[in-house]
């Protein structure tokens, strides 16, 4: 009984993270998401943001973002911003597109100040927002070391 | 300013095409320190734009949280032979851009 709860124990403290980076979110109260959403709701979703779970340099992370839209006249991808947690401007960058696009997929090299979650919120033609997050630990960051 | 584009010269109408883009920029972030301790102001490419056959396909607000020699892929539809026009420009007003032309078959 002891070694199974013990076993419960660390198999609970090795997902306690996955759970939180699970659960990240972005937060709708944000003064720079606001900015974007004037206060309507994001939703965590049809977004995928795809950055290296370990960066050794911040200075330059491969980043791929994509949105499930078929990107017709009346369903596409108007506008993906992108946010960073830590870095000291948070909006890192905002692609427009539209039903030209063909496919709603951005790639990019981000600079990132450190261990943190990056957001990505998509704004779609109905209005909605949706968002994605991941946690990319970083080794040596952006801003810090250069002279 | 110097930049590679990678298009496809050649598509069929309705495919989507991969655009990619490296542009030769510093992307100086503002926050750095010169030798003798004084900030080096900020210089990054701020705004990118990606035309085809004058119409506007792809646009990006670019800021200092983008690498330097920024690089951006994307997707458009190939619709009509033509000419693409990438432009940019950075917080110096320094404007930079790349013409690729695009042969398209019914």
């Amino acid at each position: 009984m002891k070694r199974r709860g013990f076993l419960a124990g660390v198999a609970g403290a090795l997902a306690l993270p996955l759970a939180r980076a699970a659960r990240a979110q972005v937060n709708p109260l944000d003064p720079h998401i606001w900015a974007i959403t004037n206060g309507a709701p994001v939703k965590k979703g049809k977004v995928k943001l795809e950055l290296p779970e370990l960066a050794d340099n911040g200075n330059s992370v491969p980043m791929k973002v994509s949105v499930e839209s078929p990107m017709t006249e009346a369903d596409h991808v108007k506008a993906i911003h992108l946010f960073s947690e830590r870095n000291p401007v948070p909006r890192m960058a905002s692609f427009y597109l539209g039903p030209r696009a063909g496919r709603a997929e951005i790639s990019s090299r981000v600079r990132l100040a450190g261990s943190q979650t990056v957001s990505a919120i998509a704004q779609l033609s109905d209005g909605s927002f949706w968002s994605d997050s991941a946690h990319v630990q970083v080794t040596l960051s952006a801003c810090m070391d250069e002279s | 300013m110097v930049a590679r584009v990678q298009i496809p010269q050649r598509a069929k109408r309705g495919d989507v095409i991969e655009v990619r883009i490296v542009i030769q920029h510093a992307m100086e972030t503002g926050f750095r320190r010169d030798a003798v301790g004084q900030l080096i102001k900020r210089n990054v490419i701020n705004i990118f734009s990606c035309r085809y056959n004058g119409v506007e396909v792809f646009r990006a607000d670019l800021s200092s949280g983008i690498a330097a020699n920024p690089y951006l892929q994307f997707y458009t539809v190939a619709d009509a032979s033509g000419e693409f026009e990438f432009s940019w420009m950075d917080d110096e007003g320094v404007q930079g851009s790349e013409r690729r032309s695009i042969a398209v078959a019914a």
